[in-house]
């Protein structure tokens, strides 16, 4: 007979795994993936692709040769953070490019600090500011939505709607279009109503809780909203605000990166409140039309603060 | 031109205000401290191990300078040299501190002790001592999973891959005490290290009652009382079904060692033993 | 449906042997009877070598207040009183018997009749439980009379029993419930007078619908005995998480039931509280549940106290083949045995065979910080913080952040996806800093 294996319990698993987690965020994301595909086409895909196999090679070598440890591109972490970094570039950006964004994202995003939950900041939003502010032309310039585009660098560009709100320019799409994606900007973001079916997904395999996302639209929408109540002229409706730019792509996605967030359920709203409030203070205040990445990894930055003096509810708290 | 000169002489200007400021405050806070702490901490080890007691070289230092008298500070990493330098510097007397050194007691290697089961958890003495016995029939023995290893700051104790057991390297052993704390069975201890390094000392802690030891590990102590019986220097002692060879008393003769039935009494650094004369007179008589 | 509000998991329930009616197994040739069955002193021995012994006989006394009595449950022949290696992993004192024949103490009510009415005064009922060495036998095995004797300044309000059986594959509780409702309902009135209270709620997991049904009929029979049907979820039978469930208050951190007036009692515990004070039958017997994925025919066991498991198993259709390991107790919270050379002490409620495929831990992996562990925690705690501060020693913070609360339910293990042994270093950080307040308390004194 074997030898009897002796552990302490609990011994049985729910079977959960760090690849199964991501295999739900990336299932999550196939809905506007689709999207990015039918609206920017062959820049979508070459973005995309290069994005994630940059990632992945990245973190392979990283391991392999500088910290010397085990692979870890097994647990899919790298997949994810490619396809987000490239869901916030605009789809005629060069691969040269995409390319040192990736290495920065997990290179000095993820790596140097020792690899998967320890990074202060999420990955994907390092190496997206980071080439917004090496190269903020290119990363400012959003092609038009064309379905099927068989065009990549050369797509032929416009401004988005929150350029258009901040420089005063004109006209912005009109709702349904907000609403499906046919409008211009970051690959992953156009699409409210692909990004919402996401969110329904992630809620459904329980991947991230509410909080988070619905503290972040909330605050933006209330902010807003009593902005548009005071003066409609000068500031947008809180809804054109929730369906245009990165904000829902931020809120779902990238916000809610585990890794960076809060741990309990009051400092997961604190976090979303406070990226909200900074989010609308840059896109009404700021010079950058679109505040969501520099508000997340502004609130990255405060979680370790909010995880020590926020501490969940007690069993049996005692009042004194 | 100009922009460059305005540049310097702000800058420079800020640097040297802050230096002027930081001066003074330091003076302003500056912490009057014995300057002989400085010299005898100069004269310690620097290994900061704790071994004496003290968290920290600088506070062992302090404590001997604020002592009248030198009697219960020993610096064991150092030893009686160290201490010497540190009575000379401030005037005392040192007492010559007998070496000691860590001892394992466990001889239950893989070869001597089987693994019954095997464990499936955390490689930590600690967590599996709360959990149960360990992966052989024998619960007091060694459970080789190297919390003494990750506690001994001196690179002192590692376990050997071959037997699962720690050995201690004892030119690099400080006697600082820190295995003994980290082992969670008390298996390791602190003992003389002897004349020329020699030393004796029984080689397991099991108290469980001989008949029962001896199908769980083939060098366990059976509590048999030979070695009791033979050494007649009253430095053995049996309690629990355990011997124990009190070091002090211990005059290293070795008739201990060579009446234990299950050779758990281990003789350290001792040369061979040479053939008695019977014996030699023996082999020549009988060809 | 009343449940416990925070955190929880629902593992799969796996209760395989749900509705198999209670078989006897028959009796060993020698039993090995552990004489410590509580975290304290082991109790002392009443008998010596070469005494006869007959069922129910009195074989070691309880030594100190929390400690339990010891009684045979066989009759035949002390061989030794000696050290035996028990589920907790240590080798701890017991007594050995050889089994001659079955012969009870004249004293026992054997007669199948329920006997409904209880003459005794409470203190004498107390008496009667603690004289008969009834412990709980939820798992925690702790003394019931010490938990009948309510402080000085404390009150009962309510007595809850505990059937909510959550652990998945245990059916041991469901299917007494099934067979012996009359008696665990005399059981309850019995505990109602002791304590002197009016009410009495039974909860009970709505997946077991049947044990439901009878114990209400029963129930109706008697004053103030409800039956409260409970929402399925892990760890529903965990005595904080019921009395919040059943009465909605919380016991405060570092408190008793007691505090909120609430005594809890598992139902095997008050269906031998029945046989103590109404049959004169001391706990020498329990049933246990043997099941597991590979077995073949799983199912529920009265088994004799002492018995060796490896009887049960021989008798029970024998260990499966492809075995990895064997958990005495459920999945949860059971311990792991290193050998079937142990016998069943008065609180092991299964022996559940868990095949090699599913006995190994997954790789430990960096925490990715996902909050899962504290989403389920039942008790509000942190524990991957609790588990980053034990590895480091840091045991003021570990106070700090209520590693005293924790149950050790094991939601947290369950739950985490990088497969970090929290409850491990939990444990490990409990007992630390249980010494740095005992020796906290020392240096007051």
């Amino acid at each position: 007979m074997n030898k009897l294996v002796v552990s302490p319990a609990p011994h049985v698993h729910s079977g959960n795994s760090i690849q199964k987690e991501m295999e739900s965020v990336l299932i999550a994301l196939v809905p506007a993936y689709l999207v990015a595909l039918y609206y920017f086409g062959a820049g979508a895909l070459i973005v995309s692709v290069t994005s994630i196999l940059s990632c992945v090679l990245f973190e392979y070598l990283i391991q392999k040769f500088i910290l010397k440890g085990e692979k870890t591109i097994t647990d899919c972490s790298a997949v994810v953070t490619g396809l987000l970094l490239a869901f916030n570039l605009p789809s005629n950006l060069p691969f040269w490019i995409v390319i040192i964004g990736a290495l920065v994202a997990i290179g000095v995003g993820k790596m140097s600090f020792g690899g998967l939950g320890n990074n202060p900041f999420n990955p994907a939003l390092v190496g997206r500011v980071f080439l917004l502010i090496s190269f903020p032309v290119q990363m400012t310039s959003w092609p038009r939505p064309m379905p099927f585009n068989p065009a990549y660098m050369d797509a032929e560009t416009s401004a988005t709607a929150l350029t258009a709100l901040k420089e005063h320019l004109g006209n912005i799409p009109s709702t349904l279009d907000m609403f499906i994606g046919n409008m211009g900007g970051s690959m992953g973001e156009v699409s409210t109503l692909a990004l919402l079916l996401g969110f329904g997904y992630l809620l459904y395999r329980r991947t991230i809780s509410w909080h988070i996302p619905i503290s972040i639209l909330l605050t933006v929408f209330v902010m807003t909203g009593i902005f548009y109540l005071i003066d409609p002229q000068t500031y947008a409706s809180p809804l054109v605000h929730l369906m245009t730019g990165g904000i829902m792509l931020g809120a779902i996605f990238m916000a809610t990166d585990f890794v960076t967030s809060p741990m309990t359920k009051l400092g997961m709203i604190v976090y979303g409140i406070g990226i909200g409030i900074i989010t609308v203070v840059i896109r009404l205040f700021g010079s950058y039309p679109e505040g969501v990445s520099f508000a997340i990894l502004i609130m990255n930055a405060f979680t370790p603060l909010i995880n020590t003096y926020i501490k969940p509810k007690r069993f049996g708290e005692v009042r004194k | 031109m100009n922009l460059i000169l305005i540049s310097v002489l702000s800058l420079g200007g800020i640097g040297a205000l802050s230096a002027v400021i930081l001066y003074f405050i330091a003076q302003k806070f500056h912490v009057v401290e014995d300057s002989r702490i400085d010299k005898v901490e100069a004269a310690l080890p620097g290994a900061n191990c704790g071994g004496c007691g003290f968290p920290g070289c600088r506070a062992f230092a302090a404590a001997c300078v604020k002592t009248d008298s030198l009697e219960s500070l020993a610096c064991p990493v150092g030893g009686t040299p160290t201490m010497e330098k540190v009575a000379s510097i401030l005037g005392k007397t040192a007492i010559s501190v007998e070496p000691h050194v860590a001892v394992v007691r466990c001889g239950g290697s893989c070869e001597y002790r089987e693994r019954t089961n095997r464990y499936d958890g955390v490689k930590s003495c600690a967590i599996v001592h709360n959990l149960y016995g360990g992966e052989t029939d024998c619960s007091w023995g060694c459970l080789g999973y190297g919390d003494c290893v990750n506690s001994c700051t001196f690179d002192a104790i590692h376990i050997n891959p071959l037997t699962l057991l720690p050995e201690v390297d004892e030119e690099k052993c400080t006697a600082c005490g820190a295995c003994v704390k980290a082992c969670p069975k008390n298996i390791i201890q602190l003992r003389k290290k002897g004349h020329k390094s020699r030393r004796i000392y029984v080689n397991c802690v099991n108290q469980d009652k001989g008949a029962v030891n001896r199908k769980v590990c083939k060098v366990a102590c059976i509590g048999c009382s030979k070695c009791f019986n033979v050494c007649s220097y009253d430095a053995i002692s049996i309690n629990n079904n355990l011997a124990y060879i009190d070091d002090k008393k211990c005059t290293l003769c070795r008739k201990c060692v060579e009446v234990c039935p299950t050779n758990c009494i281990l003789e350290l650094n001792f040369p061979p033993r040479k053939p008695r004369v019977e014996e030699i007179s023996d082999i020549v008589l009988n060809g | 449906m009343k449940s416990f509000k925070m955190g929880g998991i629902h593992p799969a329930e796996c209760k395989f042997s749900a509705g198999k009616k209670t078989e006897v197994i028959s009796l060993p040739k020698q039993v090995v009877i552990p004489l410590r069955h509580y975290s304290g002193k082991p109790s002392i021995p009443e008998v010596a070598k070469g005494d006869i012994v007959k069922v129910g006989q009195l074989i070691g006394r309880a030594n100190g207040f929390v400690s339990a009595n010891v009684h045979s449950s066989v009759s035949g022949k002390v061989v030794k009183i000696d050290n035996a290696l028990d589920a907790f992993g240590y080798k701890n004192p017991a007594v050995f018997i050889d089994v001659i024949g079955d012969d009870w103490l004249e004293t026992i009510d054997l007669t199948p009749k329920v006997k409904r009415v209880c003459e005794l005064e409470p203190p004498e009922i107390i008496k009667k439980i603690a004289e008969s060495g009834i412990v709980g036998l939820g798992g925690a095995t702790f003394p019931t009379h010490v938990k009948l004797s309510i402080p000085a300044g404390k009150k009962a309000e309510v007595l809850i029993i505990n059937g909510a059986e959550c652990e998945p594959y245990l059916t041991c509780d469901h299917q007494l419930m099934l067979e012996k409702g009359e008696e665990i309902v005399i059981g309850i009135t019995i505990l109602m007078k002791a304590i002197q209270v009016s009410r009495a709620i039974i909860g009970i997991e709505i997946n077991k619908p049947d044990a439901i049904l009878n114990l209400e009929k029963w129930a109706k029979t008697v004053e103030g005995v409800e039956v409260v049907p409970l929402k399925v979820k892990y760890p529903q039978g965990s005595e904080k998480q019921l009395i919040q469930a059943l009465t909605g208050r919380e016991v405060p951190s570092g408190g008793l039931p007691i505090d909120v007036g609430a005594i809890v009692q598992n139902v095997a515990t008050t269906f031998a509280v029945y046989e103590a004070v109404q049959k004169n039958k001391p706990l020498i017997e329990r049933v246990i549940t043997v099941t597991g994925k590979s077995v073949a025919e799983p199912g529920n066991y009265w088994v004799r106290v002492g018995t060796p498991l490896s009887h049960v198993v021989e008798k029970t259709g024998g260990m499966p083949e492809d075995t990895g390991k064997i958990v005495a107790g459920g999945p949860m919270m059971g311990r792991a045995l290193p050998s079937l050379d142990i016998s069943v002490a008065k609180g092991t409620a299964a022996v559940l065979f868990i095949p090699s495929s599913d006995s190994e831990r997954g790789k430990v992996q960096n925490c990715i910080r996902c909050a899962k562990c504290v989403f389920h925690c039942p008790m509000g705690l942190e524990p991957y913080l609790l588990m980053n501060k034990s590895e480091k020693g840091l045991w003021e913070d570990v106070e700090q952040n209520r590693v005293m609360d924790c149950i050790e339910c094991g939601s947290c293990n369950y739950v985490c996806p990088s497969n970090r042994p929290l409850v491990d270093y939990i444990r490990y950080g409990k007992s630390m800093v249980g010494n740095l307040i005992s020796s906290r308390k020392t240096q007051q004194l």
